[in-house]
């Protein structure tokens, strides 16, 4: 059966589009029939992100207002065919986006993928509300930082009151992704750790990503990290997370990335 | 750094902490869409306080901490000394 997936977070810039590229992919590479939204009306990056820029024609509010049907708009990746993208309207305006007519192209996207998953942008206005709604499962996106806890507890607010499932008082399930982390600043007392994390927003913890240069590569190329370089440690950690949403057991560790003797002399420097 | 301080230095993830606990056990009273419980006993705590003796609005600190387990509430008023004592 299809699941809705939000990636949310509250705060600007903590990792949901790179988190929903990841993700995607690495459900797509493990057979699962995936499609990402980006929900980001006016401000889209997704496609930018999964290298697909070029080849947006039509976009969500096109399909949300019956412009053009859900096949013209879905841009399928070139590297894995059972990944597909929904990319947002870079002109059109958030109020596009009416309730009815994202509920009616999800359940259509429902028939034809097993993950849908819904990029949110940053705020609590509608974007982030639209793509949260229909929502049966949630990625909520943390930086181990002040602002992003603070911002990631008042999404989980409202993902407790105000989803489609909170309304008719089921439990929308709530999972804890830890972006940017670095053990060893969060060992010196520099940075709040997971447990830390844990405690305060008390939500499971679904995947901790570490701190790496290889996401900004990733998105240089427009590549998901987890297919750009999937050996990386943010690679090898959203490939984690991913077999956690599918309810796989997987052991929680924090992922390194590997240096030569040539990367440890000289890899902090180049960077 | 020198070596004192090496030993002194307090880290700063213990401050953020503490910050966001506070911080969040008052926004989570208002965010769940009911009434703000701290403020509202600040209020009525200082009134019952104020027929007895003047207290100022900002001697009052009502703090929540909220837990899975246990909650606790701290309350601290500060009353003046005995020239301002009778209202």
């Amino acid at each position: 059966m299809a699941k809705v997936l939000v990636v949310t977070s509250g705060k600007g810039g903590v990792g949901k589009t790179t988190s929903s590229a990841a993700l995607g992919a690495a459900l797509a590479h493990g057979g699962d029939k995936v499609v990402v939204i980006d929900f980001d009306v006016g401000l889209r990056n997704l496609d930018l992100v999964m290298g697909a820029e070029r080849r947006v024609v039509f976009d969500l509010i096109n399909v949300v207002q019956g412009d053009a049907k859900l096949n013209q708009a879905l841009i399928r990746d070139k590297r894995l065919e059972n990944l597909s993208l929904l990319p947002a309207s870079q002109t059109r305006d958030k109020d596009a986006l009416t309730e009815e007519g994202v509920a009616r192209v999800l359940n259509e996207l429902r028939e034809k993928f097993d993950w849908i998953i819904c990029d949110s942008p940053a705020g609590i206005e509608r974007g982030a509300t639209m793509a949260m709604r229909h929502a049966d499962v949630a990625v909520v996106v943390t930086n181990p930082e002040v602002s992003s806890v603070r911002d990631s507890d008042r999404i989980i607010g409202l993902l407790d009151s105000k989803t489609e499932k909170a309304e008719k008082g089921d439990r929308i399930e709530k999972h804890l992704l830890l972006t940017r982390y670095d053990p060893a600043r969060a060992e010196r007392g520099e940075m709040l750790k997971v447990e830390d994390v844990l405690e305060i927003l008390s939500i499971p913890l679904i995947g901790i990503i570490p701190e790496s240069e290889e996401v900004l590569k990733a998105s240089n190329m427009g590549s998901p990290v987890t297919l750009n370089n999937p050996a990386s440690a943010p690679g090898r950690a959203y490939f984690d997370a991913a077999r956690r949403l599918k309810g796989e057991t997987v052991e929680l560790t924090i992922p390194t990335d590997k240096k030569g003797l040539f990367g440890k002399l000289f890899g902090r420097r180049a960077a | 750094m020198s070596l004192l301080s090496f030993f002194n230095r307090r880290t700063s993830a213990p401050v953020a902490r503490e910050r966001l606990q506070i911080l969040l056990a008052h926004e989570r009273g208002i965010v769940g869409g009911k009434p703000d419980l701290v403020a509202q006993l600040r209020e009525e705590i200082l009134a019952v306080v104020r027929r007895h003796v003047m207290v100022e609005q900002d001697n009052v600190q009502v703090k929540m901490n909220r837990d899975s387990d246990i909650s606790t509430l701290e309350i601290e008023i500060e009353i003046p000394g005995p020239a301002g004592a009778r209202a």
